[in-house]
């Protein structure tokens, strides 16, 4: 086994790509953040940007394959990592004092990260295979407000966005601490800004099925 | 300031040897609130021996919170509910009279149970000897201040050298990870002159030794933080985390 194999399976090594990988996926949502405000704008603001994406479909399709892969290493880290950490630590104490320890969002990531993942399978379920994948015969806009507009799935986006913010959360500053970018200079400003950041997606992404769902589900 | 006694109800954690299999025996005591949490163990104890039975193991050397050798997990919490003491600055005051208290020795699996409440936490002693330590040269004794320190270095680093050992973050951890002592004692030696010698190659050899002893990784969780009694930071982790990258980036060694 070599250094680098040596590095990447010690347990900084498996945190550093975690954390990697987090940081990279982050970056991922504020552009597809930015992408999914055009809906906002209206129906051909939103089919020009689809329209784009269309037209560099042999890039996309290779970022989409990059993507993937971070994906993949950052959920097989982190189900590693829970692995690992339940044989380190078997069994609960009698009394469970860990809110007076740690925050609900650290304690959390392993359900809030299923529960996103979830909802990752089924978004790209309903939106990304049809679109690429069957003749539907309908837009990306037609696709995106009809599901939108069925309270179902717009009640369980917006869950899935809410745990998404608590995961953001705890990611943000979590993937600064794992460098070693800990400084009482800066560490409490990125705190907050990671708060924010989670904050921002959370509630921007929710807005988008909330908007629909008033507007087009006749509530 | 002697109070009127404290009648409490405690469940203690009892079990035989590190094979077998424990439980919570109660245990209804009647204590002055000056009394130290251990000093009410001692009490319990004597009077299990008056009455021909085994008494409850659990450790204590110093007993003024500097040796690290007390540990007890109380209400859930290690070293118990008022932050930066070790258990045997824990006064009984603190508790109210009537409440039922949980005494549970530290749990990790790099931690086995000896007996009762005693942990084997030899782990510690393997990880400093894989590393935690300088080299010096032999001969006559060097002059005092000889190499120039800043204050603010030194200060850093007695921060992290503050640390005991009690391995009350691993108790702490939801993962049992040590890598807040690790953290710090890769620091007090990271920050000094006296440690560069062997710095890529200690925090390389402490975190292999580490890994192997079954300790979890961080989650940034800061639980550690929250219940170490000396306070240390977990900016200690976070530079561990930058010594391990950078040792692992820089240092001539392919094997390690």
């Amino acid at each position: 086994m070599g250094w680098f194999s040596r590095f990447i399976n010690s347990s900084i090594g498996k945190k550093f790509f975690m954390g990697l990988t987090g940081v990279l996926l982050m970056l991922f949502l504020i552009m597809h953040l930015i992408g999914n405000l055009t809906l906002f704008i209206g129906e051909k603001a939103f089919t020009n940007y689809a329209g784009t994406l269309e037209t560099l479909r042999p890039i996309v399709r290779v970022i989409e394959v990059i993507l993937a892969s971070i994906f993949i290493i950052h959920i097989y880290s982190g189900i590693r990592l829970w692995w690992e950490n339940k044989k380190a630590n078997p069994k609960q104490y009698a009394v469970n004092a860990k809110s007076k320890e740690s925050s609900i969002f650290s304690r959390t990531t392993v359900f809030t990260g299923s529960i996103v993942f979830i909802f990752l399978v089924v978004h790209l379920q309903t939106f990304w295979y049809p679109n690429n994948f069957e003749e539907t015969g309908k837009s990306l806009y037609q696709i995106v407000t009809g599901s939108f507009a069925n309270p179902v799935y717009s009640l369980f986006y917006v869950l899935a966005m809410i745990l998404l913010g608590f995961h953001l959360n705890h990611g943000f500053q979590s993937a600064f601490q794992t460098f070693g970018w800990n400084h009482k200079k800066y560490f409490p400003f990125i705190q907050k800004v990671g708060t924010i950041y989670a904050i921002l997606m959370a509630a921007g992404f929710a807005s988008l099925p909330i908007y629909f769902l008033i507007s087009r589900g006749g509530m | 300031m002697s109070g009127t006694n404290l009648n409490l109800k405690l469940k203690v954690w009892r079990q035989a040897s590190p094979k077998s299999v424990g439980a919570f025996v109660d245990y209804q005591v009647s204590v002055s609130p000056d009394s130290s949490f251990l000093e009410m163990l001692d009490e319990i104890n004597n009077n299990l021996e008056k009455n021909n039975q085994d008494p409850i193991v659990f450790e204590s050397d110093c007993r003024e919170g500097i040796c690290g050798t007390c540990g007890l997990v109380i209400n859930g919490q290690p070293h118990g509910p008022i932050p930066r003491i070790a258990t045997c600055q824990l006064h009984m005051r603190n508790f109210k009279d009537g409440e039922t208290i949980y005494v549970e020795p530290f749990r990790a699996t790099a931690f086995p149970v000896i007996k009762d409440l005693a942990v084997d936490r030899s782990a510690f002693d393997k990880i400093i000897q894989a590393g935690g330590y300088i080299s010096v040269n032999t001969g006559g004794v060097p002059d005092a201040n000889e190499i120039p320190i800043s204050k603010e270095i030194a200060a850093e680093a007695f921060d992290s050298a503050a640390c005991i050992g009690c391995g009350a973050c691993v108790a702490a951890c939801k993962n049992s990870s040590a890598m807040l002592f690790v953290g710090a004692k890769v620091s007090q030696f990271a920050l000094l002159p006296q440690g560069q010698p062997e710095r890529e190659k200690r925090v390389e050899a402490m975190i292999a030794k580490m890994d192997e002893l079954g300790f979890g990784a961080c989650s940034n969780t800061y639980a550690c933080e929250a219940e170490c009694p000396k306070g240390i930071s977990v900016k200690n982790i976070a530079r561990l985390n930058r010594e391990f990258v950078k040792a692992k980036l820089k240092s001539q060694n392919v094997e390690a």
